[in-house]
């Protein structure tokens, strides 16, 4: 076979003209994923598809990857109209899905060589294919070991290593970084960004951070299956030119509070904590401007410059169904007896065999406070979480959560607390209500008060409309209210929430920390624990960890603080994350590399 | 108390909504335990009807015919070649054509007459020798008959010995009564161990056991709550495959309801702890489906249902011993057949009580041990 000359591509990769797409079940309404759609990838350029969930992104990239068909329009990949002929398109491209099919019983060479298999590439071709991927994704190390035994982030560089191993023209990837820390998502990009700056690759991919879509040189945004917009980030970011301020609130920790009544303010298009102060859009034509006037009346509001997501959210809320953020309030305050301090963790240890997956951790958690675990993948957050929640047993120390010892009485502590998992695990054949009311009884609620209860969570969290909907077909976001609501039938003290917003967009996670923050301000102690960097805003303190040790502790600015340099004065919270568990883990290694001469 | 009870109460409902909520599941529950019970009613039978066989009749007397029509008017055997030569005798075998060949002697009826015995040969198809032997033996008995019938007609004293058999409790010796009875046991038990082993695995790959862990539940609640919904199916079952052989078979029920309902309470018992002890080791639904089959597969082999167990060699006696399905068929057969009280029973129920206690306590160990 002699292979064709890569023809150098001018016209656009790929090129949509008016695409529709329906989908249609049983029972279910016409779902209209892409509503004539018009778009253009251009060649050798890293174009971004953003919008929230179910705005028709996994679709797009779908039919471009030649998996499903369109109802009406055209889509030409590479010269080539998908719809005719999806074959000669798959020849060409690579796609890489939200969930790839990694065998996770086959070790990483395994894997890759299976790929290579299928997609028939020569011996000569992978001696040389190899070492590059290789190095390109770090790999090297680990590829005797079993895919299944990966972190989060190493599965992705994986899988985006199985997907490139036969050079394709134009790669296609669906949220290649859900899931994934900080740390490996900073590494996954640098990927990305050298297929497509130093192999000259055309890559479109899909993403729920608006930070990585802000590093494209595209940004296509859609919403309920319509382009919204399509240009350059500096485009996107232009819609909220002008309208960006950041304010100062008068009392030293009332950044939360400020933000949560400016959200709720119909003039304000969003608002966030940035660093105890909080940053907002406002529009001030053809609204009732008197409300938030009062509201920041004596504070200091400065101009700043419009971000890309003040951009991104200005261009939703032009869109005319967009629907206002609701607070939820608890029926009575939590009131707290006692003393201020809820969670105190002493000298916490937890071994699996050899391994100390958590390495003797203090920290304390203050009533009614927000707490945030952070770490990379593999820090022992979640460890340390499931021993807070008595899912697992400590191998040592103290856990002593609203007054009871965990570890002596865990059966006690259960009642005072909620529990979110993160796949928000609710019993999928059950309805909405019959959820509701298996975990009121779980609880021991009875009578009146049960079902005063349940008509709270129903009304707090709009589920009324859904209450006798299977909870399995409930979309994204109402699964995840019914799983707050459930949480907090109870009326508990503290609220666990385990990696909450994974995978949402950022309006879903607007609505839920408004209602985290609602939570927190009448009493409930929450701790979470988050991958987004810029939630940790809305936290009062978190911790971060990395390796089973807590390596800095402090509210969001002092974290910030400590991680500021004369080049980068005002870092982000991603950015002091990434700082101190690298500087950590340079410290560690220094450490190990010198032992060997004290024990000589 | 009354929390744990109504929690208990909860977690059953939500069982039962979750299996019985879809149409399908429900079918499934249901429909096979009742279409395998009228399938191995008719066909698991050891009983033969239309026996093919070949005669070699070399003598074509009026002896000899009325032997063979003592063959031919059984009911049992169908002749289906009358042979000429020797040399077919062994074609009609190996082609399976016959499963036996009767061969009558030339001077069968000379011999007879003369008052000394004749000989009749017939060779069996030994490669199914549970049919073969079934069949010999019917040939017995018909020889039997012809023997007694020569006697009174040829004015000889009868034979000294004669044997007057009655079979107690199934008067006409039919497998279907021995085999339906002991389907209320062996149908129930596959449905409702997988029932009781998919329920925490299930949870526990969708992530809610978590969620469950941490409400006030406590392992022993988990555990009941588990335990009541496969009772409940499992008695379902056990009921409809009841009826079907008292009012389809028409097989007359000898025994004690209450009996019979106590017996097989144990054995759900013991069925479901063993159920839950897999459930508490498996981490996934796959897991916990071939961990089942590795009990349910000897479970059902070496029960007692087809092969009895005195034929086994002791090592394999020994391990019925956990068996909880070779109780629960012995105690249904007798308590149908024979009508057997609790007290004659009770080398059955007290193992059966025992398996339960020990695997639902191992179970529920497993639950709180495994947080670690």
């Amino acid at each position: 076979m002699i292979a064709a000359p890569r023809t150098v591509l001018v016209s656009p990769a790929l090129i949509a003209e008016n695409l529709s797409q329906a989908f249609r079940s049983k029972k279910e309404p016409l779902v209209q994923a892409l509503d004539g759609v018009s778009l253009e990838v251009r060649s050798g350029e890293l174009t971004a598809l953003i919008g929230p969930d179910g705005a028709g992104k996994t679709t797009l990239i779908r039919l471009a990857a030649g998996l499903l068909r369109a109802d009406s329009g055209t889509l030409r990949v590479l010269g080539v109209d998908v719809n005719i002929d999806p074959q000669r398109v798959q020849d060409r491209i690579s796609y890489m899905p939200q969930r790839f099919g990694l065998y996770e019983d086959l070790t990483v060479a395994e894997n890759l060589d299976l790929y290579a298999d299928l997609h028939g590439v020569s011996a000569d071709e992978r001696a040389q294919r190899y070492p590059q991927l290789m190095t390109m994704t770090a790999l090297a190390p680990f590829k005797q070991r079993l895919a299944g035994q990966l972190s989060g982030g190493m599965k992705q560089k994986l899988g985006l290593a199985c997907t490139l191993i036969h050079s394709p023209e134009l790669l296609l990837l669906d949220e290649p970084t859900v899931g994934v820390d900080p740390l490996s998502r900073r590494e996954l990009w640098e990927i990305v960004r050298h297929l497509v700056t130093d192999e000259g690759m055309t890559v479109l991919l899909s993403t729920a951070y608006l930070d990585e879509a802000e590093r494209c040189s595209r940004v296509v945004m859609l919403h309920h299956g319509k382009v919204l917009s399509q240009g350059t980030p500096s485009d996107v970011t232009h819609n909220a030119e002008g309208l960006s301020f950041i304010v100062q609130p008068s009392q030293p920790h009332g950044a939360r509070t400020l933000q949560g009544q400016l959200l709720d303010r119909p003039d304000i298009i969003d608002a966030v904590p940035d660093g105890g102060r909080v940053r907002f859009v406002r529009v001030t034509e053809g609204q009732d401007v008197s409300a938030t006037d009062e509201l920041l009346r004596e504070l200091t509001v400065t101009p700043v410059p419009a971000s890309f997501e003040d951009g991104f959210m200005m261009l939703l809320r032009r869109s005319a169904d967009h629907e206002q953020v609701k607070a939820i309030t608890v029926d009575r305050p939590v009131i707290g007896e006692g003393q201020p301090v809820i969670v105190k963790v002493r000298d916490l240890v937890k071994r699996f065999g050899d391994f100390v997956a958590v390495d003797h951790i203090d920290f304390e958690v203050l009533r009614g406070e927000i707490f945030g675990l952070l770490g990379p993948n593999g820090a022992g957050k979640t460890t340390t979480f499931r021993m807070l929640c008595g899912l697992l047993t400590a191998s040592g120390g103290q856990l002593n959560i609203a007054g009871t010892d965990v570890l002596r009485a865990p059966a006690s502590a259960r009642s005072r607390l909620g529990y979110v998992a993160q796949k928000f695990s609710l019993y999928g054949p059950l309805t909405v209500a019959e959820n509701l009311e298996f975990f009121a009884s779980a609880y021991g609620l009875r009578g009146e008060r049960r079902r005063a209860r349940i008509a709270w969570a129903m009304k707090q969290f709009e589920l009324e409309t859904n209450a006798h909907m299977m909870s399995a077909q409930l979309p994204g976001g109402f699964k995840q209210r019914l799983a707050m609501a459930a949480a907090l039938l109870h009326e508990p003290e503290i609220l666990f929430l385990d990696e909450p917003t994974s995978g949402a967009d950022p309006l879903a996670r607007r609505v839920f920390w408004r209602q985290i923050t609602a939570l927190a301000e009448q009493g409930v102690t929450v701790i979470v624990t988050t991958h987004f960097m810029q939630e940790a805003e809305y936290c009062d303190r978190v911790a971060i960890m990395d390796a089973g040790k807590v390596l800095a502790k402090g509210s969001p600015g002092d974290i910030r603080q400590r991680a500021s340099t004369p080049t980068t004065l005002e870092p982000s919270m991603e950015d002091a994350f990434i700082a101190i568990v690298q500087d950590a883990r340079v410290e560690q290694a220094q450490l190990v590399a010198s032992a060997p001469k004290e024990a000589a | 108390m009354l929390d744990s009870i109504l929690r208990i109460l909860a977690l059953t409902r939500k069982e039962l909504l979750s299996v019985l909520k879809d149409p399908r599941t429900r079918m499934s529950l249901l429909v096979p335990p009742l279409m395998q019970a009228l399938i191995f009613g008719y066909a698991a039978t050891y009983d033969l009807n239309h026996v093919p066989y070949a005669v070699l009749d070399q003598d074509r007397s009026a002896a000899s015919h009325q032997l063979l029509a003592g063959l031919d008017g059984s009911g049992i055997f169908e002749r289906i070649a009358d042979l000429h030569r020797v040399g077919d005798l062994a074609t009609y075998i190996d082609d399976r054509r016959a499963l036996l060949v009767v061969q009558i002697e030339p001077d069968f009826e000379r011999h007879l007459l003369s008052g000394t015995s004749a000989d009749v040969q017939v060779i069996a198809d030994g490669r199914n020798s549970n049919t073969a032997g079934t069949a010999m033996g019917y040939v017995n008995s018909i020889v039997e008959q012809f023997n007694t019938d020569w006697r009174s007609t040829h004015g000889l004293a009868a034979a000294p010995l004669g044997i007057i058999s009655r079979a107690w409790y199934n008067p006409n010796l039919e497998t279907r009564w021995n085999m339906i009875p002991g389907l209320i046991g062996t149908l129930t038990l596959i449905q409702t161990m997988m029932l009781a082993a998919m329920s925490v695995a299930r949870e526990r790959e969708q992530g809610t056991f978590d969620q469950l862990l941490v409400t006030p539940f406590r392992p022993y609640e988990i555990m009941a709550g588990k335990a009541l919904p496969a009772m409940a199916v499992g008695t379902i079952q056990a009921t409809g495959v009841l009826l079907v052989a008292q009012l389809w078979f028409r097989i007359p029920f000898a025994g004690s309801y209450l009996t019979l309902y106590v017996g097989l309470m144990l054995f759900l018992l013991a069925a479901i702890g063993i159920g839950l002890l897999v459930s508490s080791v498996a981490a996934t639904m796959q897991q916990a489906l071939l961990y089942s089959m590795l009990f349910i597969i000897p479970f059902s082999l070496l029960s007692g249902m087809t092969t009895p167990l005195r034929n086994m060699p002791p090592a394999v006696q020994y391990f019925t011993a956990i068996n909880p399905l070779r109780y629960a068929i012995d105690i249904t057969r007798r308590v149908y057949l024979e009508g057997a009280s609790l007290y004659l029973l009770r080398s059955d129920l007290w193992p059966l009580a025992l398996i339960a206690a020990l695997t639902l306590a191992a179970a529920a160990w497993m639950f709180s041990h495994r947080m670690q």
